[in-house]
């Protein structure tokens, strides 16, 4: 008698799949090939005309020098984030992973800021660091700090880095959790009566073991910071001053939605597509050789 | 089975007929922009018109800020779902103009619509930022205001200044003074940057921001701001912030309540502030005419407009457009208007509702509200102050407050910075013109 389970009606399983596959396809493939042809048109807010101008969107947008200096914007504002999330988050997870009283009550406050709005995130940072309303603009102030960002890119950077930060830290401190959680005490207590510290334990046993949740979360931050920051971009900064905080997907949204240039912004999105696709390839080809599943 | 559905169908038509009164309400979708005490104007007169006859109902929608109002409107324009009437800011006309089919211009409409409209009846420095150069008016003029200088009397006084500064040089100078008497982080500032120095500053010293008399006759049009008048008083910003003589405050209007706070003892701003500095300023406070260089010859000219209008847009039923006509002339009327003016601080459309108010004595007690509408009426306009039409002006006021915040921030030079906005900008004006054929 056959022990396995063999389907013998050959359409079954693509009946089985057409579900996603068409999920897939109608909310990403037909969206990006719409994001593809829009490149390639010049056309007006109203979509009243609309003219076929072949590359011109992307001569146009290479012919910026406002656009290379977005991405060097991106690569700063990206890495920071990404850095900064990753590793505050494993700290916390980390102290939230030990033998705490109200351990629970610890973690559920860790995970709140994930529920806030991109956008309202960033109107409580605008709140604490208004150069005139902040409440921790005031005391930087008293301190004879110079706290500007309207007018100082740094201190703007710094601002919606923080927002960023702050919003996404939950997200990684809840797989970092889990993630802790299924590495065996058994490994950690035999490195201990070897007599290794807690240091030591955490680099040569806890970071290993944790590095297929590092290696996912780095891709879903990636991705996070690439197209999921132009709601607290907006509302802390505007993307200035003087373009300062203007990332690669906020050009996008100020381009098409405040400018209503809708082929140069879907130009910018292919672009800013081909470029996590190719991060996210590399990331699996070499980053990934260094995970140990 | 097939009959009893139609049966059931049968009666529910029955019951809708019965149920609807003898002659259907004509409805009419309002999507606007305002907020707070605005926002309460807004429903006010959509009730009070539907109250006042039977035949239409307005019903008003709020859809978030200028930008996104107008984005959801163009959206749903695409979708095929647009409203009868949406409020654009200013900055808005020139792309709305261009879509041609996408809207109805107003004197069309009133025509079509068999309603009295007597174009001369309205203040021509409101409807001429909406109006073709052949004076046929596009859009109507909902709230208007222009940038005044708004003064902590109470703080001047402390400071030892006597007079209300009239020209830049006299700004600069009781800044520095207030700046002296412990106003550390602002001497003097203002909101809307693009807006108060490049914009209402040209106009009010009669030097152009652009060619066709700023784009007004022309979507081929080529900014010209970078002149020396420009150049020189951005440099005089530069060197005012480096001790926060002059502390820039932003792109937009959020830093108002620098003013209301005391902070700032000098802002520039809209008229339309006074509802807010009215209820949050515990301090007596003016507004004072924008300053002006003395050596420019025929300065103060006259300032231009800003806030927003109703567009009305294209495809609709006649009878839905019947009602929008009707609206824009109950809208219209003196006693309103004068009203709105009086409670709002936006700006009377009619020249019959200001000269009401100036008759009343309603400025004697509170002539702040005056002088916007002063500003405006000072001179007889010229084309560098008639207004400006630029197309994706919506974005051109954020490069050109980039290129300010470079200036400011002493990364760029004023020439620079004015050059790079002026040819930034110029390169954002091609690409519209291509589009706006």
């Amino acid at each position: 008698m056959e022990k396995s389970v063999v389907f013998s009606n050959k359409l079954l399983p693509y009946l089985l799949l057409i579900p996603q596959l068409i999920i897939t396809f109608v909310f990403f493939y037909w969206p990006a090939s719409q994001a593809v042809w829009q490149s390639f048109l010049r056309e007006d807010a109203f979509g009243l005309t609309s003219e076929f101008v072949g590359l011109e969107n992307y001569t146009s947008l290479f012919a910026q020098p406002e656009y290379y200096a977005s991405m060097l914007v991106t690569v700063v504002f990206s890495s920071l984030v990404a850095a900064l999330s990753l590793s505050i988050a494993l700290l916390f997870a980390t102290q939230a992973d030990k033998n705490l009283k109200a351990a629970g009550a610890y973690k559920t406050l860790m995970i709140w800021p994930y529920a806030v709005a991109p956008a309202v995130a960033g109107v409580l940072w605008i709140f604490m660091f208004h150069p005139s309303l902040g409440t921790l603009a005031r005391p930087l102030r008293w301190m004879n700090f110079d706290w500007n960002p309207l007018l100082n890119g740094n201190h703007a950077m710094a601002l919606v880095v923080m927002a960023a930060v702050w919003k996404q830290i939950s997200y990684n401190f809840l797989f970092f959790l889990a993630g802790l959680q299924s590495i065996p005490k058994s490994v950690l207590e035999a490195g201990a009566i070897d007599g290794a510290g807690p240091m030591r334990r955490f680099w040569t046993i806890t970071f290993p073991l944790l590095s297929p949740t590092t290696f996912f979360l780095l891709v879903v931050n990636v991705v996070y910071v690439f197209f999921d920051t132009f709601g607290i971009i907006d509302a802390v900064t505007g993307g200035g001053p003087a373009g300062a905080t203007t990332t690669m997907v906020y050009k996008v949204f100020a381009d098409g939605r405040l400018g209503g240039d809708l082929g140069g912004s879907a130009a910018q999105s292919v672009v800013l597509m081909v470029i996590v696709i190719a991060l996210t390839a590399i990331q699996f080809k070499y980053v990934e050789r260094k995970v140990q599943y | 089975m097939a009959f009893r559905q139609f049966g059931a169908a049968a009666a529910v038509t029955v019951v809708l007929a019965l149920a609807t009164p003898a002659h259907a309400v004509t409805e009419i979708q309002w999507w606007h922009a305002m907020t707070g005490g605005n926002n309460d104007i807004v429903n006010k007169l959509a009730e009070e018109f539907n109250a006042s006859q039977s035949d239409y109902k307005v019903v008003p929608t709020f859809k978030g800020s200028y930008p996104d109002t107008m984005n959801a409107g163009i959206a749903a324009f695409r979708a095929g779902t647009a409203p009868h009437i949406i409020q654009v800011f200013e900055v808005g006309t020139a792309t709305m103009m261009s879509a041609t089919g996408a809207i109805k211009p107003v004197y069309q409409l009133m025509k079509d619509a068999g309603e009295p409209f007597d174009p001369k009846a309205y203040l021509p420095a409101i409807t001429g930022y909406y109006s073709t150069s052949k004076g046929d008016m596009l859009s109507f003029p909902f709230n208007s205001s222009s940038t005044v200088m708004w003064i902590n009397k109470d703080e001047l006084k402390k400071a030892g200044i006597a007079e209300i500064p009239k020209t830049w040089p006299e700004v600069f100078d009781a800044a520095k003074k207030l700046k002296a008497a412990g106003h550390t982080t602002c001497g003097f500032s203002n909101a809307w940057a693009s807006w108060v120095h490049i914009e209402q500053f040209s106009a009010w010293h009669n030097a152009p921001i652009g060619t066709k008399a700023n784009g007004l006759d022309g979507f081929d049009t080529v900014l010209t701001f970078n002149s020396p008048l420009h150049v020189k008083h951005l440099e005089n910003l530069i060197e005012l912030q480096k001790d926060k003589t002059y502390d820039y405050a932003g792109r937009a209007n959020a830093s108002e309540n620098r003013f209301a706070s005391g902070e700032c003892a000098i802002f520039l701003t809209s008229s339309g502030y006074y509802a807010t500095a009215k209820s949050t300023a515990k301090f007596d406070f003016t507004s004072a005419p924008m300053p002006y260089y003395p050596d420019v010859k025929g300065a103060p000219q006259n300032s231009i407009i800003g806030g927003a209008s109703l567009w009305v847009m294209g495809g609709k039923k006649p009878e839905e457009y019947k009602g929008v006509a009707k609206f824009f002339t109950f809208l219209s009327a003196t006693e309103r208007q004068a009203d709105l003016h009086q409670k709002s601080g936006y700006l009377p459309i009619t020249k019959a509702a200001y000269e009401k108010t100036v008759k009343d004595g309603f400025y004697e007690k509170n002539p702040t509200l005056q002088t916007p509408l002063k500003e405006l009426t000072n001179k007889e306009p010229t084309e560098n102050s008639r207004g400006l039409r630029f197309g994706n002006m919506v974005q051109m006021r954020d490069l050109w407050a980039e290129e300010l915040e470079a200036a400011l921030a002493g990364k760029k030079t004023a020439k620079e910075a004015l050059d790079a906005a002026v040819a930034r900008g110029n390169a954002m004006l091609r690409t519209f013109e291509k589009t706006a054929k």
